[in-house]
């Protein structure tokens, strides 16, 4: 490889680089700043309250690699985590036959929307939206009012803790944990993977190359439900209750961890690997906000959009040098 | 042998009626008044007291008449093959700053006063469009990405002028906005109709409007025949921020209180889907604003009709996702040509039995 192919594989490389290091910059900086934040359950409390973001973000990462995006993602989580508890509460279904059928429920819809997607070549964001409207829609059909839940199955998983040590960490965020290896498996050693990539750098050589441009985009969507619906499992453990109001604004979570963890909007190039990054910048964001203390809530959603801003000018200005 | 000349006659203006790009809205909105009626049977009836105008019908303009504002701009920015997410938050601001520094002031009743706050507000909107826009049309980010950052700091922005309070107000001035009557008519609804007017007048008689569905049809080409694409673009997202502006004074206006964290919420996808319903294309290129009107006054009417028959107004979603998909197949030419494909199989197969009764519903 001669030294021009390498800058230029480096530069891709910028924006996980400027992740990374505001990580630990902003790791260090709390630490220096608060007492107790420098702990190793700090970091793992990270991946405990965010695991359903996480898991979320992987398939939007998947998504948004082909170039697309995916804004029901939060609307489903809240259909998932209102199914699960209508169907366990009120009609005292068990828990192991409830969460395959929720699975299998967010895979189906992302399926759906994926076909819409490819088949009548309307824009993604449209489809996605009428998705966001229909599952927030049904929540309500299924109730207004919050549904509590009080089964030991879920309540166990909700306080089971796993020791590491002195530390301790939630089933869920060993799941999440699992869900980016897979992610990172699929994208970078299969098939589906590099349909993936190809998808997203060019959608019309995808086709010309004679790749299954239509099943590899519907998988992606599936993938995304998937997930989606996995992430209302994981948020119904977390929260112990199902509500319509659940994860309101969660997709703008998702997309923003996406783009912080250096994956181009525009598609073809990104790794799972740097959306874990982005969660854990926006999960730290969270932390250094109420261990300060003093500033209120709203500011994380400034940062956020601050950082957003950031990342995406960044980005253009990269890809355009590239040019 | 002048009966057959009679239907052609008459046939060719029910035809000019029934292409116009607004007789489907209008169909909807007025099946949707109607269907209204079996539920209040004096829905149409509108009458004078004290001076001012009441009736269903009134009560319908008054409360979409944000929503038309938000709808407007954002048909603009839609026929520039735009889109505007931050429109919500922009709402949540411009009221936000109005009440505070009416709230704040020693002169909260006096007109200055109020008009120093509609400035602020107006102003603000205009740098936070003249954000959009450059973002849009000189860094060149999707505009969905664009807004979408506006839409997520804007709330916290809101919150933060707010001081995560309600703020309430006691102005007159500052009340004839959103809830005052000037002429027997809600000032609401003559604020809104004058911008409406003054953006017709503006696109369809002047080139701007031909421009922007040059911009929208082919940014490139456009550029290359000489059109300013750039600062077109940018100005489009100008006037969405300044119309989200002025409806965020009225909805903060007819409530008397700003709330940072919930006014126009959701307003954003309101507004997308009445400019769906009145037949502006999503990939932008050409745009109706009479269809935006009637589109953001089939979606108030609907949400009219929810209340009053009693249904919980949040499953108004299931509905307006099923319209929002339908209306995009509609308008989606792959979907089209399938239909088309379809009918015409069909088409032939009742051909070839000769016979076919049938025939008439074919193609329908």
């Amino acid at each position: 490889m001669n030294a021009n192919a390498l800058l230029t594989r480096l530069r891709g490389q910028i924006p996980l680089l400027v992740t990374a290091v505001l990580l630990v910059s902003m790791f260090s900086v709390g630490s220096v700043q608060y007492d107790g934040f420098f702990s190793g359950q700090v970091v793992l409390n990270l991946l405990i309250d965010n695991a359903f973001l996480l898991v979320v973000a992987v398939g939007m990462t998947f998504v948004v690699l082909t170039g697309g995006i995916d804004l029901s993602v939060g609307a489903v989580v809240a259909l998932s985590t209102m199914v699960s508890a209508w169907l366990v509460e009120q009609h005292g279904w068990p828990p192991l036959l409830v969460i395959p059928l929720v699975l299998l429920m967010g895979t189906a819809g992302g399926w759906l929307m994926g076909w819409i997607i490819h088949v009548f070549e309307i824009q993604p964001f449209i489809v996605t939206l009428a998705g966001m409207f229909l599952a927030r829609g049904l929540c309500y059909t299924i109730s207004v009012e919050s549904i509590s839940i009080t089964d030991p199955q879920y309540t166990a998983m909700a306080q089971t803790r796993i020791p590491l040590g002195d530390l301790f960490v939630s089933p869920s965020a060993l799941v999440a944990l699992l869900v980016v290896a897979a992610g990172f498996v699929v994208l970078h050693y299969t098939r589906l993977g590099r349909n993936v990539y190809a998808l997203g750098g060019s959608e019309q050589s995808a086709l010309l190359m004679g790749l299954p441009v239509q099943r590899t985009k519907t998988t992606v969507y599936a993938i995304s439900g998937f997930c989606s619906a996995l992430g209302g499992v994981l948020l119904t453990f977390y929260m112990l209750s199902g509500y319509g109001l659940h994860a309101v604004g969660l997709e703008l979570d998702a997309i923003a961890a996406v783009v912080i963890g250096g994956t181009l909007l525009t598609g073809g190039s990104g790794y799972v690997l740097g959306t874990l990054l982005g969660v854990l910048v926006l999960g730290l964001i969270q932390t250094v906000i109420s261990f300060q203390g003093t500033l209120s809530s709203w500011w994380t959603r400034i940062v956020i959009g601050a950082l957003l801003f950031v990342f995406i000018v960044l980005q253009r200005l990269i890809t355009a040098r590239r040019r | 042998m002048s009966a057959p000349m009679n239907t052609a006659t008459a046939a060719s203006p029910v035809k000019a009626v029934t292409r116009s790009r607004l007789f489907w809205p209008a169909v909807v909105l007025a099946v949707l008044l109607v269907a209204n009626l079996a539920f209040t049977p004096d829905f149409f009836s509108v009458h004078l007291q004290g001076g001012h105008l009441y009736g269903s019908l009134i009560d319908i303009l008054h409360f979409g008449a944000p929503l038309i504002l938000v709808s407007l701009g954002m048909t603009l920015v839609i026929a520039t093959g735009g889109i505007d997410l931050s429109v919500g938050s922009t709402v949540a601001i411009s009221g936000a700053l109005a009440c505070l520094h009416i709230s704040d002031s020693s002169d909260p009743g006096s007109l200055g006063t109020v008009l120093t706050a509609v400035g602020i507000a107006l102003g603000t909107a205009l740098v936070l469009g003249t954000v959009n826009g450059v973002l849009v049309a000189r860094v060149g980010v999707q505009p969905i990405i664009a807004t979408l950052i506006l839409m997520v700091a804007g709330r916290g922005v809101a919150q933060l002028i707010t001081d995560g309070q309600i703020i309430t107000v006691t102005s007159d001035p500052f009340k004839l906005i959103g809830g005052g009557y000037w002429l027997t008519m809600p000032f609401a609804i003559l604020l809104s109709a004058l911008v409406v007017l003054a953006a017709v007048l503006l696109t369809r008689f002047t080139a701007l409007g031909l421009l922007l569905e040059s911009v929208g049809g082919n940014p490139v080409a456009s550029r290359l025949v000489g059109i300013r694409a750039m600062r077109l673009v940018a100005l489009v997202y100008v006037f969405s921020a300044l119309c989200a502006a002025l409806a965020g004074l009225m909805v903060s206006s007819n409530v008397s209180a700003a709330d940072g964290n919930n006014a126009g919420l959701w307003i954003e996808l309101d507004a997308i889907l009445a400019v769906v319903l009145g037949g502006t294309s999503l990939n932008g290129g050409r745009f109706s604003i009479g269809g935006t009107v009637l589109g953001a006054l089939i979606i108030q009417t609907l949400s009219t009709t929810v209340y009053t028959i009693g249904i919980p107004p949040e499953t108004t979603l299931v509905f307006k996702a099923f319209v929002v998909i339908s209306v995009c197949l509609i308008q989606s030419p792959v979907f089209r040509a399938k239909l088309a494909a379809r009918g015409r199989r069909t088409r032939r197969s009742t051909r070839s039995h000769a016979a076919a009764p049938t025939n008439r519903e074919v193609g329908a």
